[in-house]
């Protein structure tokens, strides 16, 4: 144990506002204002669509924000709001947090709960562009893959669960083959095959 | 391929360029030749062995020699949208030991490197504490310290390898690690300071960069080994490693060592983040995922021979050497095959054996020349033994990103040329 202590001061309460900002699931943090997807929808398209897309199908390598529904064992699966996200706190938090990428924490709290209604209607979570989310509705908002998350269970996987020595002599009954080579793709910067090149 | 590591130095004098072509020519030369004339590099008196060097403050902050050039991270462009939301890698398979050069630690930002002055940075710890706090770094740099090693691997390291063989060498496949000494405060001693109320389960870092990151890590692990440092091996954090202050979460997934640290909020539940969301969960093949997959598995792999690093001086001894790591503790063993898993021989672990931090091991042959399926298998206190890239993809699919900590393979060809496969 140490002895003294009293290192630091009280913050105040000024300066805890202006930096917790976060949001829980259960809208612990939520701030007072409102904002509908018809509101949402300008705001969107000028802060937001030149990377992600009018509908948020997404621009080039940006993040797509919408669709990809029933994806999720798909070969190549589409991660959305809609298609993933379990929580709509996450889309507040984040989009207040750290968006639009380059001028972030510049939307005011009403600005953020238009654009959040307006990422829900492009996830058809709402239909209806009157729709108004505020503080006072935000938790009766439940995204789609909410109960798709389970806890790490890594350790009950056959591998982890066996422990104990490994095989170490005539552990494979056939010749090894190989089966996939890195150089067909040839995606490496700066690969021996790129200094090669004539 | 070899030609290309050595670069002539910039300040031949007058008469050593004159003298070069002989002596390339000697050396070129027949071998029996060269002998019996003698190597010219020792025959011949040499410029730096005539000639003084520059003087002591010629290099006020060193550098590595000029022909150490191609020593550097690297990154892979096709890989994100932007620079500033993006990763580079580890020149893995130019190092060795166990401790990383700060100026080669991979990086992985989320908004670009946020450039802080010290003295405008503040650390303010919040919610439930008996008060909230706010610190200066003098303030931090009061507390007691303590001086630990570890690694840091980003979740996604290798996660480009899901579906099989991708990128070229050890750099790209699994350079997304490093290991450096760090010196900080133990976060419990910050926590206490403020008095953690009886309620609290969870803490939440915060970072002061554009995308202020932010993760949930439980009370226990927060208590337990996490510090608050802002130096690694010896000097001040860089920026891109997180300047002036970052949070170290030992064994842990690199996105919660949450960098430019100005915030740590105390929570009686997780907060649900993107990174513990959107990122950082693990799709399964049954379309669940898992969250919270916080600490980094078993992992091991051979740094040289690789693809950057091929086999130039022919047939007899070579050095297979590589790094083990494991989150869950020390990795108590490698084994090493090269015929593609059929046999192995467990390999030489050198150097300190530190709890969650690389471990570097050799295995030192007599190559005979013919084609090796060079393969490395950590195994750690804990029990667990790294398992094939096959055993993951049969509990996890091909959709995890995260987490692949699967046996890599390295097919050495008869001419010493090395390539990233995947083996039956």
């Amino acid at each position: 144990t140490r002895e003294g202590g009293g290192l630091g001061r009280a913050a105040t309460e000024d300066e805890v506002a202006a930096w917790d900002i976060d949001i829980r699931p259960d809208g612990q943090g939520l701030p007072a204002g409102s904002g509908t997807v018809a509101d949402g929808e300008v705001l969107y398209t000028d802060n937001c669509a030149v990377c992600h897309g009018d509908f948020g199908e997404g621009v080039g390598r940006w993040p797509v924000l919408a669709g990809g529904h029933d994806t999720l064992t798909d070969e190549r699966p589409e991660k959305t709001i809609g298609s993933y996200w379990p929580y709509l706190s996450t889309v507040y938090d984040y989009v207040r947090r750290a968006m639009p990428y380059g001028n972030a924490r510049s939307l005011s709290d009403d600005d953020v709960y238009a654009i959040t209604a307006y990422l829900l209607y492009l996830n058809d979570v709402v239909d209806d562009e009157e729709f108004e989310l505020s503080n006072e509705n935000f938790v009766e908002i439940r995204l789609p893959n909410e109960e798709n998350f389970i806890a790490d269970d890594r350790p009950e996987e056959e591998h982890y669960a066996t422990k104990g020595d490994p095989c170490m002599s005539d552990c494979k009954a056939d010749a090894v083959e190989i089966t996939m080579r890195a150089r067909i793709l040839d995606v490496t910067p700066g690969s021996v095959d790129d200094d090669d090149a004539s | 391929m070899s030609d290309t590591k050595v670069s002539q130095p910039s300040n031949l004098s007058r008469r050593s360029l004159l003298k070069a072509g002989l002596a390339a020519g000697a050396v070129a030369g027949s071998a029996g030749a060269a002998r019996a004339a003698g190597d010219p590099l020792i025959t011949e008196i040499q410029d730096w062995n005539r000639y003084l060097g520059e003087g002591v403050q010629a290099r006020p902050y060193g550098t590595p020699s000029e022909f150490e050039a191609g020593v550097v991270r690297r990154d892979v462009e096709w890989l994100t949208a932007s620079t500033e939301s993006s990763i580079n890698f580890t020149p893995l398979h130019e190092l060795d030991g166990i401790i990383t050069p700060n100026g080669l630690c991979f990086e992985r930002h989320h908004g670009g490197i946020a450039e802080i002055n010290p003295a405008d940075h503040r650390l303010m710890i919040n919610g439930l504490v008996d008060t909230p706090l706010v610190f200066t770094m003098e303030d931090l740099k009061r507390f007691p310290r303590e001086n630990r090693v570890y690694f840091l691997e980003c979740a996604a390291n290798s996660g480009m390898e899901w579906r099989g063989s991708q990128l070229n060498g050890c750099q790209f496949t699994h350079g997304m690690v490093h290991c450096v000494m760090y010196t900080g405060v133990p976060l419990k001693l910050i926590l206490e300071e403020a008095g953690i109320k009886t309620s609290a389960k969870w803490v939440m870092p915060e970072g002061a960069d554009a995308s202020a990151m932010t993760r949930s890590i439980p009370m226990d692990k927060a208590l337990d080994d996490c510090l608050v440092a802002f130096k690694m091996n010896g000097e001040a954090l860089r920026p891109e490693q997180g300047y002036p202050l970052r949070l170290v979460v030992p064994g842990w997934e690199g996105n919660m060592w949450v960098k430019w640290l100005r915030r740590i909020e105390v929570g009686d539940e997780p907060w649900h983040q993107r990174e513990e969301t959107s990122k950082y969960t693990d799709l399964l093949e049954t379309g669940k995922a898992r969250r919270f997959t916080w600490v980094m598995d078993p992992k091991s792999v051979v740094t040289s021979p690789s693809p950057q690093a091929p086999v130039t001086h022919g047939k007899g001894p070579l050095v297979i050497s590589g790094v083990a790591w494991s989150g869950n503790g020390r990795i108590t063993r490698v084994d090493v095959s090269i015929d593609g898993g059929r046999n192995w021989k467990t390999a030489r672990l050198d150097g300190p054996s530190l709890s969650k931090a690389l471990h570097r091991f050799y295995l030192d042959i007599d190559w005979d020349g013919s084609d090796l399926l060079i393969q490395s298998r950590a195994m750690d206190e804990n029990g667990y033994y790294q398992p094939t890239k096959n055993e993951l993809r049969a509990a996890r699919g091909e959709n995890s990103i995260y987490h692949n900590n699967g046996i890599q393979t390295w097919h050495v060809k008869a001419d010493g040329t090395v390539e990233n496969v995947e083996v039956s």
